[in-house]
């Protein structure tokens, strides 16, 4: 099919007439919205710093100096947070991967590890992060098993990964049961093993399916590695909560919010538009 | 001539549902079966039970002589001799035209992939694709998208081959361009099994026609005879009503 060209072609005068009117009710719009948003951004402003308490709230909470002072220390805490999301998210997709496998597996030989994929979804998804914290920080090192590291940095990871390989697997597989069993269908009648065809077939698009949601989790895990500090861990929330507990001033706590705010409010952003796009490409998939 | 597939006495229900019943067929080498009747009338699960993508209930399906209704043989051995072209195409959407016939001959046939890359191309360059290699499935119309299916299937040189009412989902104008590449096949010796509600192609290609009707072949014979000449009352009755429809 020959692409048509659109360039000998200038507008009717209705057209021009149209435009402008277009052009017109645009403008009217644009400061309508600005109208309204300076009035009530401003209202709200005005409100807030002229109310009773501003004062004492500024100084307890937005205290910039204090603020200057202990940023390194609650950004050298958040540099652990990273760490922590980083590593444990490599793991957490492994293992992940792998549970979301062994549940869709209909292998008679795997049948055991379903078994096993299962329950261990079921109990990690179920329980509270906090207490498998609490389990694996303080738990294992109580057993004085030999050849077992205590670094709670280190247990504070293995208990997120437990957690979030369960809800990642659930993705994963949520994912591959939304593969439409035609294309299962079109490999296997191609001669592709059931192995090939997850591989080749149903995983690549299951994936590409499910990061969206992926990137979700990436942000509250994230968020979550902020709860390895009751370890012990000095950790972004730890650092703010030691200074904050020094000085009864609150500035740390609100510095280290602003911190994990500057990762995640781009991440989810990102998130967003990653969704949209993936939507925007499955209603165009419609079209033949 | 030998007989690359025999159906003997094929039962298959859906729970309660009799989908097939009795059903015994016969396609020499190098001949076309073609199945109408209705829908509902069991010829896509006729299809599927032929591919192994069904278990039957009953009878027996010997391909080549060797009975692949058997559970113990190797499904996946079964289906490399096999091709399927379905309705709705069943293209990857993640992977190019070229990767989409590529698939199986690297990775099931143990082609290297220049070899399977010159194959595909040259089919490709056959049925008229051959600028569409590297452009992604929902990038073509339907008529080329099932072109390329065709293609698929025929890459892995398949014994036989099974086309499930392949125009179906198309529209008028791209039926053509894909039952020309069907035709193409006929005229090479492939041997095939179709399912189609396009009666005027029926007539072009079959060397035997079967109207199927609640899962048993109510008649069958040449295309002059079943089509042009109907004998069963309900063969009578079923053309007629696609005459109706305009589809003869």
């Amino acid at each position: 099919m020959a692409e048509r060209v659109n360039s000998a072609w200038s507008p009717s005068s209705r057209e021009l007439e149209r435009q402008k009117s277009r052009r017109e009710i645009k403008r009217k719009q644009a400061l309508i919205a600005i109208f309204s948003s300076v009035l009530v951004l401003g209202t709200l402003a005005v409100v807030l710093v002229t109310s009773p308490g501003w004062e004492s709230v500024k100084k307890t909470f937005f205290d910039v100096g204090y603020g200057q002072e202990i940023l390194p220390l609650v950004a050298k805490g958040l540099w652990i947070n990273l760490q922590l999301t980083f590593i444990g998210g490599a793991a957490i997709g492994a293992i992940a991967l792998g549970l979301a496998l062994l549940r869709t597996t209909k292998s008679p030989t795997l049948t055991p590890f379903r078994f096993l994929a299962t329950a261990y979804v079921d109990i990690f998804r179920g329980a509270p992060l906090i207490l498998i914290i609490l389990l694996v920080g303080f738990g294992v090192p109580a057993l004085g098993l030999s050849g077992v590291s205590n670094n709670v940095i280190f247990l504070g990871t293995v208990a997120v990964v437990l957690t979030y390989s369960a809800y990642v697997a659930e993705v994963i597989r949520s994912g591959i049961l939304s593969i439409h069993p035609s294309q299962r269908a079109a490999a296997r009648s191609l001669g592709l093993t059931s192995g090939q065809t997850m591989r080749f077939v149903v995983l690549p698009q299951a994936i590409r399916r499910v990061v969206p949601p992926l990137l979700n989790d990436f942000v509250s895990l994230l968020k979550d590695t902020g709860l390895v500090s009751i370890l012990g861990v000095t950790d972004a929330v730890r650092a703010a909560q030691i200074n904050a507990s020094r000085t009864f001033n609150y500035t740390p706590y609100v510095v280290a919010a602003i911190l994990f705010l500057l990762i995640t409010i781009p991440m989810t952003r990102y998130t967003d538009r990653a969704i949209r796009k993936r939507t925007d490409a499955q209603n165009s998939e419609g079209a033949i | 001539m030998t007989n690359v597939l025999e159906l003997s006495h094929i039962r298959k229900s859906f729970g309660a549902e009799l989908v097939i019943e009795d059903l015994s067929l016969v396609v020499p080498e190098h001949s076309a079966t073609v199945l109408i009747g209705a829908s509902g009338s069991g010829k896509s699960t006729l299809l599927r039970c032929i591919n192994l993508l069904e278990t039957i209930d009953d009878g027996e399906i010997r391909l080549d002589g060797q009975e692949i209704s058997d559970p113990k043989i190797n499904f996946d051995e079964v289906r490399r001799k096999l091709g399927m072209v379905f309705q709705s195409f069943n293209l990857f959407p993640h992977k190019t035209v070229l990767e989409n016939i590529t698939l199986s001959p690297i990775k099931v046939h143990g082609k290297s992939r220049d070899e399977a890359n010159e194959q595909a191309l040259q089919l490709l360059n056959r049925f008229g694709l051959a600028d569409k290699a590297d452009q992604y499935p929902d990038r073509l119309s339907g008529g080329q998208q099932q072109r390329v299916a065709i293609i698929r299937s025929l890459a892995v040189n398949p014994r036989l081959l099974l086309l499930d009412e392949v125009t179906s989902a198309l529209d008028p104008v791209l039926v053509n361009e894909v039952l020309s590449a069907v035709r193409e096949l006929k005229s090479d010796g492939m041997t095939m099994v179709l399912a189609t509600h396009e009666m005027g192609f029926a007539t072009q290609v079959a060397d035997e026609v079967c109207f199927l009707e609640s899962g048993r072949v109510l008649e069958r014979g040449s295309a002059q005879e079943v089509l042009h000449n109907p004998q069963n009352p309900k063969t009578q009755e079923f053309l007629k009503r696609v005459h109706q429809a305009g589809r003869l």
